[in-house]
Formats: structure tokens, C-alpha cells, sequence
């Protein structure tokens, strides 16, 4: 029982000693780090993407498509010109987009959790929130890849940012950093749910009044009371003004502490609410 | 932790698992012994996977207790989850990944820092016959391959325990066999493995004790000599050229095995168990004595066959009911 073992393994013949080898009862190395184990994940994420490269298409086609159409659309109407609007725009549609895909983190576990290999991680002695960190992590690659693409197509058109380089990437960093904490919203949705299209289903009812009833495409003054109040208290209202502010080179504090606040209070209860619901499954 | 070593791998009494009104576990009552294969045996709903998820750590019990090296599921979880390793019923791989990333990640997992984790996949691989799969997608493999995989990972590490949740369902013969031999390896080196089955020949190969579970509770455990003796060593089935033979058959065959004989839907098959004592010989005897005296009377036999007991006539013989799937475990 040795030598055939070639070609694809469908000779294959399990042998004592090649098998002994290999076993090793009770040499169980160091349990992984928190920090070791949610990288892991990520690089899973970053794996994923690898060998299925077309999702990479929700992060650069979607948000070219969204600043294309909202620039052509609305500049002339209301800023009498696109590079006008635009300057006001492209912090706010960067926004839109980066926030829109964050719900593809739910679709993801949604789809995963029902797989063998699902029950596999659940089972190893591991810090129990590692896997979430881990599609949460990949998606932040994600997220800076629709940052930068909008970017550059905001740069062709003629977006000049008035806070440089270092303002924008500040921008982009708040962004990501407030995405990383709403994206625990949909890990919770994904364990939640039945179903991917319940979870796409979901993340409309709650993105499409979170992006477009915000200070995104117009100054929410020209809107009625009730709206306003609405918009006042949406924190991607406040999300789209700090990031304004930062790649407009004046810093809001207000605004940016806020975000922080809100993105820290999302990880805190929809982190929690994802793990009650990730043991319990 | 001084109860190791010497007592049970596994210890349950009175588990107890609902989902909706489905009882799935109902006052399940284990013990495995350490260093050995331990089957599971019963038909699809009897509540194997629930069990082997609850000793996984997977899933909570509503009542009842379960301890796996004497170490609680529920208090003490990752007490549990150092020792074991599971290979579920559906492939504990990740599909677009290759065999290599797939090791490596459990691997990272378990705690190998990077080129160690890499090394001891790479071994793996070999040791399980699939170094020309290496760095191709899981989703390109075969279900024998997929399989061995899954186990791989089960190792990647030597678990004290591991559990295998129907390991050859759905695999080809050959890829079943090597499924066995990869087990009997395993156990031979210290490692305690769980086997749930649905096939009574796989239990019998593998186990050195069996739990025959049906309902969510244990309706029989034993050695699987001991088992197949409480069901009779066989059935013996008979097709006969002329249907209008058969009540004769009946009664001739009844009276010779004295036991009662099962008509089939076929008008001219019958079946009957041989009682047998446990032994295989006095099974053949009797089968032999059966089929002359069925000759005597002028009876034509077209074919003749003595079977090992199947699942079904083990469930029959425990529960007088058939072991079909009324429903499914969740």
C-alpha cells in the first residue's frame, strides 16, 4: 500500500505510516490571539476575493455609475454647474456608495453561516467575534477601493479638495473607520434573516431613507420641518458633513467626535446583538 | 485535568433538545469510552446530528447534561472545543478555496504561526493523497477528495476526539473504503472518533460499540455482536417462480425458521428472519434447512439469499417500526 498514490488521489490508498506520521496526539499548539485569529478571517475575506474577483464590481462599476449619474444629474439643477455641485457632492456620494455596500457584509454571512465550514469555525477555540472581525476586515479593502475609485473619478471631473491630501485622507479614514461599525448593523441582519435576498430585501428598507433623507444631494434648509428633523438626527448626515469638512480643509471637531461617538455606540450594540446571535445559532 | 485518560470521552445523560415541537433529543443517555470508535446508528430525524452539535459545542441543549473529557459543553466550552474536531454531514471546507489555503487557514486557527501552519498542511496533504490538489479549488474536487480533506482539517491538529457526523454518505464505494481506513489509522493512535451512520455494515466495521437511536433517545447499545444477536444474525429472502405458491412458502418457512415471514409487495418474495443465537454458522444452517424442506414441498425457489440484518430490521426488531424519516432534524 504505497507506490500507487499518484495522479488526481483517486488511487489513493490511506497507509499506516504516512498517516501515523502526520498524527500527533495531544501537540495542540498555542491558542490564537484575538488579533491573530480576525486577521486570519480577513485574509480569508481577502482569499475570497482572489478567487472570485467579480465582486470587486459592487466597489468600482456601482460607484462610478452613482457619481456619474448624481453629478450629471443634479448640477445643473442645483449648483447651475456640475464642477460646482460637485465640490459640494463627492464627499456625500462617496458617502452613499461606501455605506451601501456595507450591507454586502451581511449578504456574505448570510450565505456563509449555512455552510459545513461555518460549523467548523464555530467549533475551534477561538475568540468567539473573530470570524465577523474577519468579513468586516475584508470588507474595510472593500470600502477602500470604492473610496479611491470615486476619488479618482471625482479628480477627472474636477473635484479640488480644499483640505489636500492629507484632508482627503483623513476623509476616507473617518469613512472607513464609520463603516466598519455600521457594518456590524448587517452581521446582526445576516444571522438574523432567512434568507440573502431577506437580507438584500432589508438593507434597502433601511439604506435608501438613511442615504438619500440626509444632507447628501441638497442643504436639508429647503426641505419641510418634519424632514429636517429627520435628517438632523441621521448619522449619515453627520458622517457626510465630518467628511466634508475634513477634505474641505475645516475640520469640523463637532462633527467628526460625533461620528466617532455613533460609530463606537453601533459596535457596542449591534456587535453584542451579532454575537448573542452568532452563539445561539 | 485528572479525569483524563481514564474516564469517558463523552458523557451525556437526559439531553434534551426541542426545536418547535419537533423533540429532537429526548433524554438522550451516552457514554463513550475513550480510545475508541463509538457509532451512532439510526435513520435520518432520529436526532444524530443534534447530538453530535451539542457535544461540538454548536448548539445548546434545552435539558439534560453533556460532558466531553468531563468537561461541561455549557460551562466549559472552550475546554471542549481544545479537544475535539468536527467533520459535518455537509463538507467543513471552503468551496472556492484551494486545498492548501483551506489547511492553512484552519491551521492559523488552531495556532501554527505562518510557515508552520504552511509546513503542516503541506504533510497533510500528502499524508491524505492530495499534494496534486494542492492549488486547486475545493470546488473542483471530488466528493471522495472533499471528503479526505475535511478530515485533514479534523487533524491539522490530533484531536482528542473527533467527531464524524455520516463521513461516507453520498460517497462511491472506493472513496467509502478509504473514508475507513483513514478512521481505523486515527483511532489507532489514540484518538477517540464518534461515528454517526446510517448504515448498520458501517457501524459494524468500524465501531466497537454501537447506540442505536431513534427519537432522540437510545433504544439500544451494545458491542455490535451483541446487537446483531438481539436482532438475529440475517434475513433470509425468497423469490418463488409461481405466485400461488406463496401461502405454502409462508407457512413452510414460518414452521422451519419458526419465526414470523414477511410477504413482500413482490407476490413472489418473502422474507424472514433467522434467529441464528448470534452465531453465523447456525444462521446458514438454519437458512439451508429452510430452503430443503421448502424443496420437500414441492415448492420452486427461483433465488435464494441469507442478508445481515439492514437497519431496517434492526428497527424493526427494536421498535416495530420501520426506520423511515418522519421528519428531520433541523
Amino acid at each position: 500500500m504505497s507506490a500507487t498514490t499518484t495522479e488526481t488521489g483517486t488511487t489513493y490508498v490511506p497507509a499506516a505510516e504516512t498517516l501515523g506520521a502526520v498524527l500527533a496526539p495531544g501537540a495542540r499548539p498555542q491558542r490564537p490571539s484575538a488579533l491573530s485569529a480576525s486577521i486570519t478571517f480577513g485574509w480569508r475575506a481577502m482569499l475570497k476575493i482572489k478567487h472570485v474577483p467579480e465582486q470587486l464590481f459592487d466597489v468600482t462599476a456601482f460607484p462610478i455609475i452613482m457619481t456619474l449619474m448624481f453629478t450629471y444629474l443634479f448640477g445643473g439643477a442645483l449648483a447651475g454647474s456640475t464642477t460646482e455641485y460637485l465640490q459640494y457632492l463627492l464627499p456625500g456620494i462617496m458617502v452613499t456608495s461606501i455605506v451601501m455596500i456595507t450591507m454586502y457584509t451581511g449578504v456574505a454571512v448570510n450565505t456563509d453561516i449555512e455552510k459545513g465550514v461555518f460549523d467548523r469555525f464555530r467549533s475551534l477555540r477561538i475568540w468567539r467575534p473573530a470570524p465577523m472581525v474577519g468579513y468586516i476586515l475584508g470588507d474595510m479593502f472593500r470600502y477602500t477601493v470604492a473610496s479611491l475609485v470615486i476619488l479618482v473619478v471625482g479628480l477627472i471631473l474636477g473635484f479640488r479638495p480644499g483640505g489636500g491630501v492629507v484632508g482627503v485622507l483623513a476623509g476616507v479614514g473617518l469613512l472607513i473607520a464609520f463603516s466598519f461599525a455600521f457594518s456590524w448593523v448587517w452581521t446582526m441582519f445576516g444571522l438574523l434573516l432567512r434568507s440573502e435576498k431577506s437580507v438584500m430585501g432589508v438593507s434597502m428598507l433601511v439604506l435608501f431613507p438613511l442615504t438619500f433623507l440626509s444632507n447628501v444631494f441638497v442643504q436639508p434648509e429647503t426641505m419641510p420641518g418634519w424632514l429636517q428633523a429627520f435628517v438632523e438626527v441621521n448619522p449619515i448626515t453627520h458622517l457626510v458633513s465630518a467628511v466634508r469638512s475634513l477634505m474641505g480643509g475645516a475640520t469640523d471637531t463637532g462633527e467628526v467626535t460625533l461620528v466617532l461617538i455613533s460609530g463606537a455606540v453601533l459596535v457596542v450594540v449591534f456587535g453584542t446583538l451579532t454575537m448573542r446571535l452568532y452563539n445561539r445559532k | 485535568m485528572g479525569e483524563l485518560g481514564t474516564g469517558p470521552a463523552i458523557e451525556t445523560s437526559g439531553l434534551i433538545k426541542i426545536f418547535g415541537k419537533n423533540r429532537a433529543l429526548d433524554g438522550l443517555d451516552l457514554t463513550v469510552p475513550a480510545g475508541t470508535v463509538y457509532g451512532v446508528l439510526g435513520p435520518n430525524g432520529a436526532g444524530k446530528t443534534t447530538a453530535v452539535r451539542i457535544l461540538a459545542t454548536l448548539l445548546r441543549p434545552d435539558g439534560g447534561e453533556a460532558r466531553v473529557f468531563g468537561h461541561d459543553v455549557l460551562r466549559n466550552p472552550d475546554a471542549v472545543r481544545g479537544r475535539v474536531s468536527l467533520t459535518g454531514q455537509f463538507a467543513s471546507v471552503d468551496e472556492d478555496m484551494t486545498g492548501m489555503e483551506n489547511l492553512v487557514l484552519i491551521a492559523r486557527l488552531l495556532g501554527y504561526r505562518k510557515p508552520g501552519a504552511r509546513d503542516r498542511a503541506g504533510q497533510l496533504l500528502e499524508a491524505f493523497g492530495l499534494t496534486d490538489a494542492t492549488d486547486r479549488q475545493v470546488k473542483n474536487y471530488s466528493g471522495g477528495m472533499r471528503r479526505r480533506l475535511d478530515i485533514a482539517a479534523s487533524i491539522l491538529s490530533t484531536p482528542e476526539l473527533l467527531f464524524l457526523d455520516e463521513p461516507t454518505t453520498g460517497l462511491d464505494p472506493r472513496s467509502r473504503n478509504q473514508v475507513w481506513d483513514i478512521i481505523r489509522i486515527v483511532v489507532a493512535h489514540g484518538t477517540t472518533v464518534l461515528l454517526t451512520t446510517q448504515y448498520l455494515d458501517e457501524a459494524d466495521r468500524l465501531a466497537g460499540r454501537i447506540a442505536v437511536i431513534d427519537h432522540g433517545k437510545v433504544i439500544a447499545e451494545g458491542t455490535p455482536g451483541q446487537l446483531k444477536a438481539s436482532v438475529g444474525a440475517g434475513s433470509v429472502h425468497v423469490r418463488l417462480r409461481d405466485a400461488s405458491q406463496r401461502p405454502e412458502a409462508e407457512r413452510v418457512l414460518s414452521k422451519a425458521l419458526d419465526a414470523p415471514v414477511q410477504l413482500e409487495a413482490d407476490p413472489v418474495a418473502l422474507t424472514a428472519r433467522v434467529a441464528g443465537e448470534g452465531i453465523e454458522h447456525a444462521a446458514a444452517e438454519q437458512a439451508a434447512r429452510a430452503l430443503s424442506e421448502l424443496a420437500a414441498a414441492g415448492i420452486t425457489v427461483d433465488d435464494f439469499s441469507l442478508g445481515q440484518p439492514s437497519l431496517d430490521e434492526v428497527f424493526l426488531a427494536l421498535t416495530d417500526h420501520p426506520a423511515t424519516s418522519e421528519e428531520t432534524a433541523a
